[in-house]
C-alpha cells in the first residue's frame, strides 16, 4: 500500500472535488461537441448490460404471466373451446381477405402500381426502461445484428398494435428506442381518410400533440392517425394512433402501442430506396417559358 | 506481535477483504439499485425513480458515511445514470458531486439532528439539484423544457427518502458497519 503524507492526502481531499467537477464538465462538453462519444459509450454499456436485464426480467416475466404450468392446466380445455371457436371465425375472415386480396391485386395490376419496398424486420424483448426525468426511451435485446449493428439506426419500432417509436442507437446485441412520447420525437403523420398532414410531437407524456395541422383542416376527433412519408423518415401508412382532443382543446394522439408496458418490439429497417421527394429547382425559370407566354 | 497496540496490528487477508467488502458496500449497493430500477416493472413514473434513488443514497451516506462514498466514486456513479438514461454523459455527475459536496459543508449541522430535520434538508437539496439539472438540460438542449418533471421528481425524492433512509441505516449498522476492533 503506498503511504502518502497526510499534509499531501489533505490536499488531494480538498482538491478531488473541484478536479472531478472539471473532468464532468469536460465529460459535458465532449459529448457535446462530439455527437458519437456519447453514442459509443452508452452502446458499449448497454450490450454489456442487456444480457444481465435479460436475467432479471425473466423471472418478473414468469411471475407477471400468472400461476405458470400448473395454472395453465386448469383452463386449457377451457382455452381450447374458445380457440377453436376463434379459428372458425378467423377461417371466415381468412376467405374474405383472400377475395379481397384478388380483388387487390387486380385493381393494382390495372394501374400500374409499384409495390412499396418490404421491410426487413427482427423482434426484440424490451428489458429495461432507460428514461429519465425528460426522456422516454427503452431497451430492445436485438439477436446479433449480422456485419453492421447501425444498420438498426432509424429502424421504426412497433409492438403488437402501433409505431412505439425509433431506434436511436444500436449495438452488436441492445438497441435503443426512442419512444413517439420523447420531448424529441417529432414525427410526420398523415391524419384521417384523406391524410392531411401535420406532425406529432412528443411532450414527455403519454399524449404526444399534434401540431403544424393546415388551418383549413382542423383533425377531427376519433380521426386515424398514420405516419407520413413526408421527409423520407417513415415509410407511409404505419398505424399510430387516434386523434383526441384533451382537456386544454389542443388536439393529441392516443397512442396505439401500449407506450407504458412495452414487452415486445418489432425493428423494421426499410431499405434506403424510399421515394425521394421531387425535387424544386430553386434557378430562375428558363427563358422557354417566357417564350411560351407570349404566344 | 501480541506486543504491537491492535491499531498497528498486521491484518490478515480476511481481514482485509472484509473491510474491503464494508467499504464497498455503500458504492455497489448504488450502482446495483440503478441497474435494478431500470427492469420494466411497468410502474407509471419509474424513470424519475433512478435519479431520485441516486440523489437518497448519495446525501445518505456522505452524511453518515462519507469514507465510503468518496467524490470519484459518485462522479462515476453519476455517469453511470447518465449513460444508463439518455442524459448527456457527465451531467448527473456534475449535479451529484455539487450535492455531495453541498451536504459534506452542512455535514457536522446536520448530522447530529432528528430524522425528520435532514429529511426537510435533503428535499432541500434535491429541490436545487432537480432545478439545477432542468436548467442544465435546458441550456445544452437550447429548449425551455416543463418544469412539471422536475416538480415530480422533488416529489418523489421526498417521499422515497424515508423508505430509503429506514434500509440503509440497517445496512449502516450492519453489513457495512465499520469493524471496531
Amino acid at each position: 500500500m503506498i503511504r502518502l503524507s497526510v499534509p499531501f492526502r489533505q490536499a488531494v481531499s480538498r482538491l478531488s472535488p473541484v478536479l472531478m467537477l472539471m473532468l464532468s464538465l469536460g465529460c459535458i462538453l465532449i459529448g457535446r461537441a462530439d455527437q458519437h462519444f456519447d453514442e459509443d459509450l452508452r452502446a458499449g454499456l448497454n450490450d454489456i448490460l442487456a444480457p444481465a436485464y435479460m436475467v432479471f426480467a425473466t423471472p418478473i416475466q414468469a411471475a407477471e404471466h400468472g400461476t405458470g404450468v400448473v395454472g395453465h392446466l386448469f383452463s386449457l380445455s377451457e382455452e381450447n373451446a374458445q380457440l377453436r371457436e376463434q379459428n372458425e371465425e378467423l377461417l371466415q375472415w381468412q376467405e374474405v381477405a383472400m377475395a379481397l386480396q384478388a380483388q387487390n391485386d387486380a385493381l393494382k395490376a390495372s394501374m400500374n402500381y409499384v409495390p412499396s419496398p418490404m421491410p426487413q424486420y427482427s423482434t426484440g424483448e424490451v428489458v429495461a426502461d432507460t428514461g429519465g426525468v425528460y426522456d422516454r426511451s427503452v431497451l430492445v435485446l436485438v439477436p446479433p445484428a449480422n456485419g453492421n449493428p447501425q444498420s438498426l439506426v432509424g429502424a421504426v419500432a412497433m409492438d403488437g398494435r402501433g409505431v412505439a417509436g425509433r431506434v436511436v442507437e444500436a449495438g452488436a446485441r441492445s438497441a435503443r428506442v426512442l419512444l413517439i412520447s420523447d420531448l424529441n420525437s417529432r414525427i410526420p403523420v398523415a391524419l384521417g381518410a384523406n391524410g392531411a398532414p401535420a406532425l406529432m410531437a412528443g411532450r414527455n407524456d403519454p399524449t404526444p400533440a399534434l401540431i403544424y395541422w393546415s388551418p383549413g383542416q382542423p383533425p377531427a376527433e376519433g380521426a386515424m392517425v398514420l405516419t407520413s412519408a413526408q421527409g423520407g423518415a417513415f415509410p407511409p401508412g404505419l398505424p399510430v394512433g387516434v386523434v383526441h382532443y384533451n382537456a386544454q382543446n389542443d388536439p393529441v394522439v392516443l397512442p396505439l402501442a401500449n407506450l407504458d408496458a412495452l414487452r415486445l418490439l418489432r425493428l423494421f429497417s426499410y431499405p434506403d430506396n424510399l421515394p425521394v421527394l421531387t425535387q424544386i429547382p430553386h434557378t430562375k425559370p428558363a427563358p422557354e417559358s417566357r417564350h411560351g407566354k407570349r404566344h | 506481535m501480541s506486543r504491537l497496540p491492535a491499531a498497528r496490528r498486521r491484518q490478515t487477508i480476511w481481514r482485509q477483504l472484509d473491510a474491503a467488502a464494508r467499504w464497498a458496500l455503500p458504492g455497489a449497493m448504488l450502482a446495483f439499485g440503478l441497474f435494478l430500477l431500470g427492469l420494466p416493472f411497468h410502474i407509471p413514473g419509474q424513470a424519475l425513480l433512478r435519479p431520485a434513488y441516486a440523489m437518497g443514497c448519495v446525501y445518505f451516506w456522505s452524511l453518515f458515511r462519507p469514507g465510503s462514498m468518496p467524490i470519484p466514486l459518485t462522479g462515476l456513479i453519476g455517469l453511470l445514470l447518465d449513460l444508463m438514461g439518455v442524459t448527456p454523459p457527465g451531467l448527473w455527475a456534475v449535479l451529484l458531486i455539487l450535492l455531495q459536496s453541498a451536504t459534506l459543508l452542512a455535514r457536522r449541522r446536520l448530522a447530529p439532528r432528528r430524522f425528520l430535520f435532514t429529511w426537510a434538508a435533503f428535499t432541500g437539496f434535491a429541490a436545487g439539484t432537480s432545478l439545477l439539472a432542468w436548467g442544465m438540460q435546458s441550456g445544452l438542449g437550447f429548449s425551455l423544457l416543463p418544469l412539471w418533471p422536475s416538480g415530480l421528481e422533488i416529489l418523489i425524492s421526498a417521499a422515497l427518502y424515508p423508505a430509503l433512509a429506514a434500509v440503509l441505516v440497517r445496512v449502516h449498522r450492519g453489513a457495512a458497519a465499520v469493524e471496531l476492533s
